[in-house]
């Protein structure tokens, strides 16, 4: 769908050799813009006083500014003047991995003591995404993706570059707003067995919906009995329930039901290392012997897109996981990141009920994480843009981490102007 | 760590390898036909052939659906340097990968990187994504230079330029772009050349014939023989050429020669495709080793250039880069820029954020 030729079947050439190197690029369209990043960039060129973004899932304080995390700031200085360009080390890049998996599998499991698990680190989530990917393709190449419907854009992309075609399945229930579980549990039954799923295991994005702890259960049993992959995308760890263990108990439950699982991690957003490209990739093995078979060919499919990851991102996450007095700090600004969007969410839903507002507003509190999946039409998303300044993707997807007490009036109100007619 | 990767090459461990049955387990896919490789089961590289296929599960055992996954050879020069970690003897010496070193053998830290860094420490930099195209600032520097300042193809707005992953990423991105919109093309590249030149575009479906490049009887470069085959290319072709300092001959061609290769590249309609991994290494000045991408670029050809700043700016495992294509025009620029950002999205998002602001 990419290959935009134009109206001439291939490249025209004009018969002198100066002309002929200039029609190379004749074909080659404009690409459309992402639906996320283009939000920012159009925040960012609007000189109103009063915009807010709610586009991409980046934190924000309560004065809206970006914020670098205490416990980076001192792992920051810990290095600073450390001569440390060169590669990464394999004791440096395994303590990154150990680090991570922790989160995923809870510190004392089996699976890290015993050394079940193939783990490398990665292009954040996306790179974690997309490494294992072209790793399903290379070694199940008829094989298809079960993504939710809706799932975070970039999601598409990723598998479709990779060639592996997708399928949705049932996720959100438009009209609760909230899980549409029986289709769910349909469509996971009714898939092919052995078919993978791309699951979010807490503050699914953009709907900010997750399963409760019963419903992973029924999920994971089904999963189990169908003989499934579960591809575990988690970006979000923490800012579901501000508890990161709490966060992770989805796919423990998955792996305490038998299930062989992978599971991309991030720590762009609960460590606020967005742009240095920070996380983990791992898939569970039978044993340890397994575990570098697979992880020398998740190297291989690495070496030839990037050769490695920056060093830097990886240096601060592994010195802040590896010290237990930096890790217990950064648990403790999770939650405070947690608990800020949390009661930014309350008061949003206060606000708009203060106002009389038609709509139910529930949903906002309801939902979970970073994402509130507003039920806002396009035309809805549309005029709060033109006539309000305030920036969300057209799906009407808000980035509560953008809300801050400061802008939650004019939000509620701007909402209200837009739908109080229904 | 050390004696997992040495046990890599055999499928017992052993308990002491050479270095050569490391390296013997070099995979090459071929030339040409790559696509089909991966698409069928049957001869598929990468999987063990008695042992492919679904496991069916039986109950309550957690049985890898990855049975059938070989391990991969070890990387040829990464493989050196583990190996010579492993190493305890006193004599050891490390002429592996192409790392900078000073008189006592240790890595450096550029003053200038130094101070940049000092630099943002004051300045407080936060840690915000960067654009899908990294920062614009640093693309900017980066492509002066490599064109220079006064270059038209720089007045005139004419060369697409993205923040890559250092020079793999760079050429990753590049060659993407030609399996999509140059479906068929090949790339032709030196013999010899840098060992995951051939990874990149084999992974990117792009098929890869090489042309002679070392003549080992002069220990020289095999200037009739490149020119031949280059000549021979079907019409179209893209020309991998080292920018300065080949990787991994140390012969780079003479300014004459260059003309030469611009014209019969010329002639046959192909594009050039620089690899500027080395700036700077050649002869000590990075504008005399930029010059063969300036030849070029001075002719009005549209080329692709990847740049690294790994070894000239001492930044290695910070995987900094850029890719750039010249156009014939800025809105061609623009189109493409647009394009390889469409790539970059479902690869990595965006750039990293840490040193590129050193670079500038």
């Amino acid at each position: 769908m990419w290959k935009c030729f134009s109206t001439r079947a291939s490249r025209c050439f004009s018969t002198s050799a100066s002309n002929k190197a200039l029609k190379w690029w004749d074909h080659v369209a404009p690409a459309p813009k992402d639906p996320i990043t283009s939000v920012t960039e159009a925040f960012l060129a609007d000189t109103s006083p009063t915009k807010i973004n709610l586009g991409v899932g980046a934190y924000r304080d309560d004065e809206g500014k970006p914020v670098v995390l205490q416990c980076v700031k001192e792992a920051e200085a810990k290095i600073a003047g450390c001569d440390f360009l060169e590669s990464v080390s394999s004791a440096v890049s395994s303590k990154l991995v150990e680090e991570s998996v922790k989160l995923v599998y809870g510190k004392n499991s089996d699976i890290i003591k015993e050394g079940r698990f193939a783990g490398v680190q990665a292009l954040s989530g996306t790179g974690a995404c997309r490494l294992f990917a072209e790793f399903q393709r290379r070694f199940y190449p008829e094989s298809q993706i079960y993504m939710t419907d809706p799932t975070w854009s970039n999601h598409h992309n990723i598998w479709r570059d990779a060639l592996v075609p997708e399928r949705t399945f049932h996720y959100y229930h438009p009209d609760s707003k909230g899980l549409d579980f029986s289709a769910l549990l349909d469509d996971v039954k009714n898939a092919p067995d052995g078919s993978f799923f791309l699951l979010h295991p807490c503050a699914h994005n953009p709907t900010g919906v997750d399963p409760t702890e019963e419903q992973w259960r029924e999920i994971s049993y089904l999963f189990k009995v169908k003989n499934h992959f579960p591809f575990f995308d988690m970006a979000y760890q923490g800012f579901a329930s501000g508890d990161l263990d709490r966060d992770a108990r989805s796919i423990q439950i998955f792996v305490e039901d038998g299930n062989v699982i992978g599971c991309a991690q991030s720590f762009a957003k609960n460590m606020g290392l967005y742009g240095h490209r920070v996380g983990c990739l791992n898939v569970l093995c039978n044993d340890a012997k397994q575990a570098v078979a697979i992880k020398s060919q998740l190297q291989q499919i690495a070496r030839a897109m990037y050769s490695s990851p920056p060093i830097h991102g990886i240096l601060l996450v592994s010195g802040i996981l590896s010290d237990p007095n930096m890790k217990a700090l950064w648990v403790k600004e999770v939650k405070a990141m947690a608990n800020r969007i949390q009661s930014l969410r309350t008061t949003l839903r206060k606000s708009l009920e203060q106002l009389s507002s038609p709509l139910n507003w529930e949903h906002i509190t309801n939902q979970v994480g970073m994402f509130c999946f507003s039920g806002l039409t396009p035309e809805q998303v549309d005029r709060l843009l033109r006539e309000f300044h305030i920036y969300m993707t057209l799906d009407g997807r808000m980035s509560m981490a953008g809300v801050t007490t400061g802008n939650v009036s004019y939000l509620a109100n701007a909402i209200h102007e837009v739908t109080k007619f229904g | 760590m050390a004696s997992t990767m040495l046990s890599l090459a055999s499928t017992t461990p052993s308990a002491s390898l050479s270095t050569q049955e490391i390296l013997k387990g070099k995979v090459r896919l071929g030339s040409g036909r790559v696509g089909t490789l991966l698409n069928k089961e049957k001869g598929n590289p990468f999987i063990k052939a008695k042992s492919f296929g679904r496991i069916s599960m039986t109950a309550a055992v957690n049985v890898s659906r990855f049975e059938g996954v070989a391990m991969a050879p070890p990387d040829p020069i990464l493989g050196v340097s583990e190996a010579f970690r492993a190493d305890t003897d006193v004599k050891k010496l490390n002429l592996g990968v192409g790392a900078y070193r000073t008189e006592e053998l240790q890595p450096y830290v550029l003053d200038v990187v130094k101070k940049a860094e000092n630099l943002m420490l004051e300045r407080g930099e936060n840690k915000e994504y960067l654009a899908i195209e990294g920062l614009a600032a640093f693309n900017k520097a980066t492509a002066e230079l490599l064109f220079g300042a006064d270059n038209p193809v720089i007045k005139q707005q004419r060369v697409a330029t993205v923040q890559g992953l250092s020079g793999t990423g760079s050429l990753r991105l590049a060659a993407a772009f030609i399996e999509r919109y140059f479906p068929g093309a090949q790339v032709l590249i030196s013999s010899p050349t840098w060992g995951n030149h051939k990874n990149i575009f084999n992974d990117a479906r792009v098929p890869w014939s090489e042309y002679r490049y070392y003549d080992p009887k002069t220990v020289g470069l095999d200037f009739e023989g490149m020119i031949s085959d280059i000549k021979a290319a079907p019409e179209g072709s893209f020309i991998l050429l080292h920018g300065c300092a080949h990787n991994p001959t140390g012969i780079d061609p003479t300014p004459e020669q260059w003309e030469k290769i611009s014209n019969v590249i010329q002639e046959k309609n192909h594009i050039p495709f620089f690899d500027v991994a080395y700036q700077g290494f050649a002869s000590g000045s990075l504008d005399a080793d930029a010059s063969s991408v300036r030849l070029f670029a001075a002719r009005g050809m549209e080329l692709f250039i990847a740049q690294s700043y790994s070894k000239n700016l001492g930044l290695y495992a910070e995987r900094i880069g850029a890719i750039n294509v010249v156009c014939s025009s800025a809105d061609a620029a623009a189109r493409v820029k647009s394009q390889l950002k469409r790539i970059a999205r479902p690869m990595y998002s965006n750039p990293s954020c840490s040193r590129c602001q050193d670079c500038c």
